[in-house]
């Protein structure tokens, strides 16, 4: 074996590609051999480490020395210093990791801390490009295990012994699904992997193709032996680049050892995967379209039952998981049911992965035992909210989830108290709401999302979102009237009780649970015609307080409407009926004499 | 892959270099590398060491750098750090010291005391 005294770890994920760490790693390979260095380091193009925020992120081991927002003519520096001097470059450490004058382990870094990683144990450690580094972390073993020493009931009672449960949205039992598929008679089964990933806020399955690839292609292997299928497809979006050419460089590298095909591990089980690339519909991540969409057709859910276990794929029985959820059976096999029992609370057991977005200081993925609150990921992990401002709420599950306010910050995340209070566990999107935000608004913000992703086949989908839709779009220009609540109401309940497909199911959501919260807003709004946060912009008025005035024009001259006028050394004025909103005087005055009402 | 020893056998080689990836309890040897220590032959003696480690495969050993230690007279310096153990600081180093630091005290566990900076003052 080379051995080598350091590995630079360099994030090759998404965040950090369009951040530019081509550029470095191509730099500090230059630096290495320039300095004679490149025997003694080993460079390691890896997956997400979670806080692509402060991207291009690089770590140095064995001292674990956490760079963050590296630029190319860092690289010199870090070369000279740190590789051939031992002197780790302060200045470009992660604030969070220093400590006196010492570098703290990232696991005792506030962001890390708290998270348990399973599904994200090897983003941002190994090379997702090389098999053997996955090899190195145990990976493969359970392929090895399940196949050499267990009937794939055995594996199917650990999965349920477990208390796995989807991490695509629904939360059903991965145990019986499994169970469901391996019942089901016919002459050919599959399993399919749901990689779509449509929620906006959501990146998770991403980060993990990106980072992990063969976690998924172990487990989809393992799955086929336990339900009895030798063909695998995954799903995912041709707007994953980055993520289609890992996983087909790791499907490439699993055939090669023998670890997908025929006869592996000399048991006599053949099983192979293909890609199938989806063009990034929402609606695609429904099962059934997805089951459409990879036969070849048009992707439009179709009614259940028939559930895809018993018909799925072209008409065989057909087990279709998330990624994520896919992520956690090797480590179950390998630590068993009980370890996997053990975290979590009484029925979410493991961990989730969140997105965390909106207004937080730590932007980027976390991974936290089920039960944590949503305090503790936003106060501790997500190190708050930006610019001392107060939390409001935060949205989780995306367009058909809810958003839990403040008095219900100290829930424990789980699939069922989620669910108790309106939302719902989704697929991981998080995301934090200050007082800036206006809750009417976030509501038409996903409505707005569904009424484009609505496939159309079903009537209160297609038609009743638009409505939805309509009825906020007036509420926020200040015509609603209080009947509209009411009845906009009444609209959410028939289209959750109509709809064909979960889409149009869940799509009433967001608005429901804002009603419920935050009634007072939309009150606001349809009576005092006043949107409290100052965000909807045709209720917002731009005022200049004649006694702050001092008359200096600056407004005046920045305003790109020509609104403001007045003579110098007095009080200027806006005309109302010019003004278009545009803040552009509140930020010019240097004397807060502008005001937003 | 026809057999769990073959996936064994790969996971052996992977594993010691993923492992430098953790920041765990490893043993630490740590060279004095800055001006003085590079002229005094510090190279040499991290080559060695590295070379040492990777021939006898050994895991959860990390070769790492360090800037000046304040000795220069008695470099090249070594120190090496065992969790739950003193730090031991070994002085004047050559690549053969350094192949038998490694072998007594980093397999064996035996400190190689003629070698320590206390012999040396
Ligand atoms: C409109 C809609 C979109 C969905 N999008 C996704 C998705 O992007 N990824 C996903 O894994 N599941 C998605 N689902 C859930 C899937 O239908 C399915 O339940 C899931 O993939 C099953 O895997 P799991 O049991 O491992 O969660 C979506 C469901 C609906 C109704
Ligand atoms: S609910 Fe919406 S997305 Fe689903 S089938 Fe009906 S129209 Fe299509
Ligand atoms: S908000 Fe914009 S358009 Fe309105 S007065 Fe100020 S600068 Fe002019
Ligand atoms: S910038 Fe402020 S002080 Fe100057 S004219 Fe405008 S409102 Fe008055
Ligand atoms: S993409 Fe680099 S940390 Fe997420
Ligand atoms: S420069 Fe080597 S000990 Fe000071």
């Amino acid at each position: 074996m080379d051995m080598v005294r350091g590995h630079i770890l360099c994030c090759g994920g998404t965040g950090c590609t369009s951040s530019g760490c081509d550029a470095i790693i191509k730099e500090m390979e230059a630096q290495l051999a320039a300095h004679d260095l490149e025997k003694e380091f080993k460079v390691i193009k890896t997956g997400c480490f979670g806080l692509c925020a402060l991207g291009p992120i690089m770590i140095v081991y064995p001292e674990g020395a956490f760079y963050s927002r590296v630029t190319p003519e860092d690289v010199k520096e870090i070369v000279e210093e740190h590789l051939l001097k031992g002197r780790v470059v302060k200045r470009l450490l992660y604030a969070e990791t220093v400590e006196e004058d010492n570098i703290k382990s990232l696991n005792e870094v506030d962001f890390y801390k708290k998270q348990k990683r399973i599904a994200l144990r090897n983003c941002g450690v190994i090379n997702p490009e090389d098999i053997e580094e996955y090899i190195g972390v145990d990976g493969y073993r359970a392929l090895g295990k399940v196949l050499t020493e267990m009937k794939p009931q055995e594996v199917i009672d650990v999965i349920k012994e477990s208390g796995l449960r989807g991490r695509g949205g629904g939360g059903f039992s991965t145990g019986m699904k499994w169970q469901f598929t391996y019942n089901s008679q016919s002459d050919q089964k599959y399993v399919a992997c749901n990689a779509d990933e449509g929620d906006p806020g959501a990146f998770m399955d991403r980060s993990i193709l990106e980072g992990d690839p063969h976690a998924v292609i172990e487990a989809m292997a393992i799955a086929g032996y336990a339900v009895g299928a030798n063909q695998g497809y995954i799903y995912i979006r041709a707007e994953y680049p980055i993520a289609v050419k890992r996983l087909g460089i790791a499907i490439a590298q699993a055939r090669e050892y023998g670890l997908l095909g025929k006869n592996i591990f000399d048991s006599g089980f053949d099983f192979d995967l293909e890609i199938r690339l989806g063009a990034g519909a929402f609606v695609c991540g429904e099962e059934t379209a997805l089951i459409t969409s990879i036969e070849g057709h048009r992707g439009e859910p179709r009614p259940r039952p028939p559930f895809p276990a018993v018909k799925g794929l072209w008409q065989k029985p057909t087990l279709l998981n998330n990624v994520e959820t896919y992520a956690n059976i090797a480590q179950i096999i390998l630590n068993g049911a009980d370890w996997f029992k053990e975290i979590g609370t009484e029925k979410s057991k493991g961990t989730k992965v969140f997105a965390l977005g909106g207004k937080i200081n730590n932007t980027g993925l976390v991974e936290v035992p089920m039960g944590t609150t949503l305090r503790e990921i936003i106060e501790e992990i997500g190190g708050g909210i930006p610019n001392g401002k107060k939390f409001k709420a935060a949205q989780t599950g995306g367009p058909s989830g809810g958003c839990i306010p403040t008095h219900l910050i100290d829930t424990p995340i789980d699939y069922d108290s989620l669910m108790a209070i309106g939302s719902m566990m989704g697929s991981g999107g998080l995301i934090v709401m200050d007082e800036d935000n206006c809750m009417v608004d976030i509501a038409k913000f996903f409505l707005e999302f569904t009424v484009d992703e609505s496939c159309g086949k079903c009537t209160p989908c297609r038609v009743g979102t638009k409505r939805l839709y309509e009825i906020l779009e007036k509420i926020t220009s200040g015509n609603g009237t209080m009947e509209d609540l009411d009845k906009m109401e009444e609209l959410c309940y028939s289209i959750k009780s109509t709809a064909l497909c979960g889409l149009g199911q869940t799509a009433p959501n967001p608005v429901l649970s804002t009603l419920k919260y935050f009634r007072d807003e939309y009150e606001a709004h349809v009576r005092d015609k006043v949107c409290p946060a100052g965000v909807c912009k045709k209720l917002v008025k731009y005022e200049i307080i004649a006694d702050k005035c001092k008359g200096c024009s600056a407004c005046a001259r920045k305003c790109p409407v020509g609104a403001i006028s007045g003579e110098i050394k007095s009080p200027y004025t806006i005309d109302p009926d010019k003004c278009v909103k545009c803040g552009v005087c509140m930020d010019t005055c240097k004397f807060g004499a502008i005001i937003k009402k | 892959m026809k057999s769990l020893a073959e996936l064994e056998a790969i996971r052996n080689k992977a594993k010691g270099s993923v492992n430098l990836r953790k920041d765990d309890n490893a043993v630490r040897i740590v060279v004095g590398m800055a001006t003085c220590g590079i002229a005094a032959g510090a190279k040499p003696v991290m080559t060695a060491l590295m070379e040492e480690v990777a021939k006898r495969n050994l895991e959860n050993v990390a070769v790492t750098q360090t800037g000046c230690i304040g000795v220069c007279r008695l470099e090249p310096i070594v120190e090496v750090m065992v969790p739950g153990e003193e730090k031991v600081t070994y002085v004047k180093v050559d690549p053969k010291k350094a192949a038998e630091i490694i072998s007594e005290h980093i397999v064996n566990g035996r400190v190689v005391t003629k070698y320590t900076i206390g012999a040396a003052q």
